[in-house]
């Protein structure tokens, strides 16, 4: 593989792999993600999801293997990554006490964008989310679901290659996660690559492939039909559970 | 003299022979105090029947100052009255006492650098712990690790306001003490303001050293009170004098940044010393500062590579 220029492909990982002392969280992983692609990554509490995506995010470097995101390579260009993707973390990550426009201004200036950028890209943000009338309230004022909202948008303020989405739905209803569904096909449409963990298998329906973890390994992966075929299970919740009952590592 | 070396109180340290000598132990802090001898003092005792001797203290720690002489003075009371035994014509020696540094034994002298030490740890060592961990409690702090910003710009970021305050901090209580309290700033205050700005970093790292180390507001407010806001407060020598303090506790006190700080504002500010007396206490600050920063950014990246 021609490392660091793999322009078909926005992630590809080859064996990776991350060791803590004794303990292997990851291990040897393998896969491609091409671009515009819905990547769906499952797997239950301590499968090693989260330590994976940080490896890709080049927040923690592999101990063996190699990964490239966006055409940079995981291990020596990890900040070329950081330039190049969107990241919206399991926990709610704006400013509680900054208003919604506060917010905005403050990440996409993290990210580099011109003071005209910002203006015309959080006008149609606010737009977009119906928010105009709020972009003035604290952000701790707003509801769950419109933070998450909110979140995902400056998430991908400035048009990053791959965004990579942890848990975004937790605590969501079910009338807001398919909001927040449509936002993410919208994004991918316009050819933005998503990497989504989630622990809700309606979820995993959505994307156009997925990946299932179990103990640091992938144990399944293809889209949502191969995957229930394969296992000749009505849903991927019945994919999910035949996966993972199978795991000897205990949920953290 | 032997009375006084033999009193449980005073150790001699040297027969200074010379003003120039005694103000120059004075400044290295050798001393707490000098008994002035006349030259010809046997002489003028059996002639004159009396005699001055002068005691001077550094009272730039008014307390141990008025306590020293109070105590010298009763040595000399003494040594009088064994001397008039049985003689009618009864000498008299005159002690005269002179409070070096704070004539007027003001306690704004010993409380002005203690408030500063302590006011500079609590702003940027408390402070800087509980922001960055606010950060990393609120998830903030992953999604800027995250970003293009390097990790370095997201901590001096974090610790600026801190170091601007803490400036502002020290600018004021200079001016309260020198117009409100009336304290004259005896040494050079550009000297003064640089080595307060050493301190402020040593309390800025050391602000990060915690909140490295610590993953909630809680704990990081736990351990800057307890581990930092009590020894400061009971070993930098503010409260207590070191030298009165058991072994154990004077080698503690070697530890906590702010009785470095403490004893450099006090020779600066009060004593008028410059650089070449107080640089071992300058190294100190420094050498901390240096660890503390090293051992904070260590501890960040292995967080960054391990979780």
């Amino acid at each position: 593989m021609e490392r660091g220029n793999n322009q078909e492909y926005a992630i590809t990982a080859e064996k990776l792999t991350k060791t803590f002392g004794a303990f292997t969280a990851v291990d040897q992983i393998s896969f491609t993600v091409s671009r515009g692609e819905i990547f769906g990554f499952l797997g239950a509490n301590g499968a090693g999801k989260t330590t994976a995506m940080r490896m890709l995010c080049g927040l923690s470097k592999p101990s063996s293997g190699s990964a490239s995101v966006a055409g940079y390579d995981v291990s020596h260009q990890p900040e070329a990554i950081k330039k190049n993707i969107g990241y919206m973390s399991q926990k709610f990550s704006l400013y509680e006490d900054l208003t919604v426009m506060e917010n905005i201004t403050f990440y996409a200036g993290i990210y580099g964008l011109s003071n005209q950028e910002i203006r015309d890209k959080s006008a149609s943000l606010l737009q977009e989310l119906k928010m105009e009338h709020e972009k003035k309230k604290l952000v701790k004022s707003l509801p769950l679901g419109w933070k998450q909202k909110l979140s995902f948008s400056i998430a991908i303020i400035h048009a990053p290659k791959v965004v990579f989405l942890d848990e975004p739905t937790g605590g969501v209803d079910p009338l807001t996660r398919r909001e927040f569904w449509e936002m993410i096909y919208a994004s991918a449409r316009k050819g933005t690559t998503i990497f989504v963990t989630t622990h809700y298998m309606d979820e995993a329906e959505y994307c156009d492939r997925v990946s299932i973890m179990v103990d640091g390994s992938i144990a399944a992966l293809g889209t949502p039909s191969a995957l229930k075929q394969q296992f000749s299970a009505p849903t991927m919740n019945d994919v999910f559970l035949q996966l993972a009952r199978n795991a000897t590592r205990q949920a953290d | 003299m032997q009375r006084i070396e033999a009193s449980r109180y005073f150790d001699i340290e040297e027969q200074l022979s010379g003003a120039d000598q005694a103000d120059a132990a004075f400044k290295r802090g050798l001393i707490k105090l000098v008994v002035v001898i006349p030259e010809n003092f046997g002489e003028n005792i059996k002639h004159q029947n009396k005699v001055q001797v002068q005691i001077i203290a550094d009272a730039s720690d008014p307390n141990t100052g008025t306590t020293l002489t109070n105590y010298i003075q009763a040595i000399t009371g003494d040594f009088q009255s064994d001397l008039n035994e049985g003689k009618k014509l009864p000498y008299t020696i005159i002690p005269e006492v002179r409070m070096l540094y704070n004539p007027q034994l003001k306690g704004a002298y010993n409380f002005v650098p203690g408030v500063m030490a302590m006011v500079l740890m609590l702003v940027c060592t408390l402070m800087t712990s509980i922001a960055i961990v606010r950060e990393k409690e609120t998830g903030t702090m992953e999604v800027l690790l995250v970003s293009p910003l390097q990790p370095v710009l997201v901590i001096l970021a974090k610790s600026t306001p801190y170091l601007l305050l803490s400036a502002i901090n020290i600018a004021s209580i200079l001016l309260l003490s020198v117009f409100v309290l009336g304290l004259p700033i005896a040494g050079s205050i550009v000297l003064l303001v640089l080595l307060s700005l050493l301190f402020t970093v040593t309390s800025l790292s050391l602000g990060m050293l915690i909140s490295s180390i610590t993953a909630s507001q809680q704990t990081a407010m736990l351990i800057s009170l307890m581990g930092l806001f009590l020894p400061t407060l009971m070993l930098s020598g503010f409260m207590f004098p070191i030298e009165n303090m058991p072994p154990p506790l004077q080698f503690m006190s070697n530890l906590v940044p702010a009785k470095w700080y403490y004893y450099i504002v006090k020779a600066v500010m009060i004593k008028g010393v410059g650089l070449s007396i107080i640089w071992k206490e300058v190294l100190v600050l420094l050498v901390m500062t240096i660890a503390y920063l090293t051992l904070s950014i260590k501890k960040y990246n292995i967080r960054l590579a391990t979780t």
